[in-house]
């Protein structure tokens, strides 16, 4: 029972990291039916910012917030210079080019950072919680993670729901050619989009570092859970990206604690969701593309 | 120009003038010029493929012309994006689809005021949605639902009452009373006639129901193949039987 909670609780926590990676997929998916497969090179990239700073500066919030705002810079940067030129151009264009990418950021974190693991400070004791003698099998820190993640998402949700800036981003997602015949600059809200997607991977890449290590693929494995989760949720959907993060993220914690060597089976069963998933729900679980259907 | 002092030139509120547009190797659009009387009503009419809605996409700034000016009390504007045209006064509602489904009828409406200055008061914005609704009561009872859950006609509703908020001095509709039925397309056609003759706008109406189309018109043109084939007022090019039987089908 107590094993059960545990596994449970740090399913919880590192299903709101992979939830954090598939809502940024899902903000570029929403406006440009494009997967960005350079969403864990530039989280991993960020993160290495969040070092330097770190490491000169000594404190840990510093590099906390210059990361997210490297996040932001980088996302609209990528945007303006890479992507746009793929517009009105095949979609293939766009895809191939993320994935360039996310070669372009491995090989530059390679080349400044070299390829050794670095550890990842963290905010909070990583010491294991206890309610009355039972350890609940979380720290401090990662009930700062799932916090982190919940406060973001929560903050994004009711901006989109109730900002003039937020229905234009709808607006734009759901349907470009009206929203521009309505005046919405909708290659400005793309890159606002691409922004905020790099805001969110940088926020799973701070806190997801200290329990993986850094390197310059780090974060190549989060980046297929966050997808996993982002395609069980329906890859437009916000909610369904987070509802997707929360039950892969349980469901592969209950694989490495129940599975004999399950650990090293973890992937594996990732994989046997997604598959499963696409089979049983191709649309995801969540897809709006169900009211479209009326 | 203003557009009172470009209506007293006898300038029209929209031109276009030796118009050509098309899609890849595909010329849908060969030297057309049209005017369209401020405040009136123009009908765009012809055959399918006869250019009428790449004639709409061009003058919105949703295809780049070739060659040609589209005027807007006499200043050339072609070629500049959609999201500029709605801000000179030029609102288009495609053929179908036109409504945001995921979005409430509100959320729908308050994206027909994004062209708005920025600063805007809120009251001016929240006045000009009760005005919305004033006169289009079904809308009002539905605002807070998906758009998803409306009706054929009302959908037409609120694409037509979104383009209204953004204040436009020139409408184009493609095909409004597409898939409607004859009495909802009635209540459509009415509408068009009242933006016109009650809050001047100039209206440019693309429809295949020729009949239905020159009945409420103004003015008509005929398209055939990317080129204009005839140009009259309405009551002349409905009693040109020819003319009819040829191209408009009736």
């Amino acid at each position: 029972m107590v094993e059960f909670l545990q596994f449970t609780l740090s399913g919880v926590v590192f299903g709101m990291i992979y939830a954090a990676v598939a809502l940024s997929l899902v903000l570029i998916w929403r406006g440009t039916r494009l997967l960005n497969y350079g969403q864990g090179g530039m989280a991993m990239f960020t993160t290495y910012v969040a070092i330097e700073v770190i490491y000169h500066t000594g404190s840990y919030w510093e590099g906390f917030v210059i990361a997210l705002a490297a996040g932001v810079v980088l996302g609209a940067i990528c945007q303006l210079t890479i992507i746009r030129p793929t517009m009105n151009k095949p979609p293939l264009n766009a895809v191939i080019v993320t994935i360039g990418l996310l070669i372009l950021l491995e090989g530059l974190a390679g080349i400044f950072y070299g390829g050794q693991y670095r550890s990842f400070p963290t905010a909070f004791s990583q010491a294991g919680l206890r309610i009355g003698g039972t350890p609940l099998g979380v720290s401090r820190f990662d009930v700062f993670v799932a916090a982190a993640v919940l406060v973001t998402t929560l903050a994004l949700a009711v901006a989109f729901r109730y900002t003039s800036a937020g229905l234009r981003m709808r607006a734009a997602a759901f349907n470009a050619t009206i929203a521009r015949l309505s005046g919405i600059r909708v290659a400005r809200v793309l890159t606002v989009g691409w922004a905020l997607a790099g805001l969110l991977g940088a926020l799973a890449g701070l806190l997801v570092s200290p329990s993986t290590f850094l390197y310059p693929n780090s974060m190549d494995t989060i980046f297929v859970y966050g997808f996993t989760a982002a395609v069980i949720g329906g890859l437009d959907s916000p909610g369904g990206a987070v509802v997707g993060g929360l039950l892969l993220g349980i469901a592969l914690s209950y694989a490495g604690g129940y599975l004999h060597s399950g650990a090293n089976l973890v992937p594996l069963v990732a994989l046997g969701i997604l598959v499963l998933v696409l089979m049983v729900r191709p649309d995801g679980l969540f897809s709006a593309s169900q009211v479209r259907r009326v | 120009m203003s557009s009172a002092a470009a209506a007293r030139e006898g300038v029209p509120a929209l031109a276009v003038e030796d118009l050509v547009a098309g899609y890849g190797g595909v010329i849908a659009l060969d030297g057309v010029s049209i005017s369209a009387g401020t405040a009136a009503i123009t009908a765009v009419l012809g055959a399918n493929g006869a250019g009428k809605t790449t004639l709409l996409r061009a003058v919105s700034g949703m295809i780049r012309p070739r060659r040609g000016r589209v005027l807007l009390d006499g200043a050339d504007q072609a070629g500049r994006s959609p999201e500029q045209m709605v801000r000179a006064g030029v609102a288009h509602v495609p053929e179908g689809q036109g409504v945001i489904p995921e979005l409430t009828v509100e959320e729908n409406l308050r994206v027909g005021m994004m062209a708005w200055p920025f600063r805007s008061p809120r009251a001016e914005r929240a006045a000009a949605l009760d005005e919305a609704y004033e006169r289009f009561r079904p809308l009002a009872d539905r605002r807070r639902k998906l758009a998803a859950t409306l009706s054929g006609g009302e959908r037409q509703m609120l694409v037509i009452a979104r383009a209204l908020l953004a204040r436009p001095r020139v409408l184009l509709l493609d095909e409004p009373s597409l898939g409607l039925a004859p009495r909802i397309m009635a209540q459509v056609m009415d509408l068009v006639v009242r933006l016109s003759r009650e809050h001047g706008i100039t209206i440019v109406l693309v429809e295949q129901n020729a009949r239905g189309a020159l009945a409420i018109a103004d003015h008509g043109v005929v398209l055939n193949l990317g080129r204009v084939v005839a140009a009259a007022d309405a009551a002349t090019l409905a009693a040109d039987v020819a003319l009819r039987h040829h191209y408009l089908g009736f």
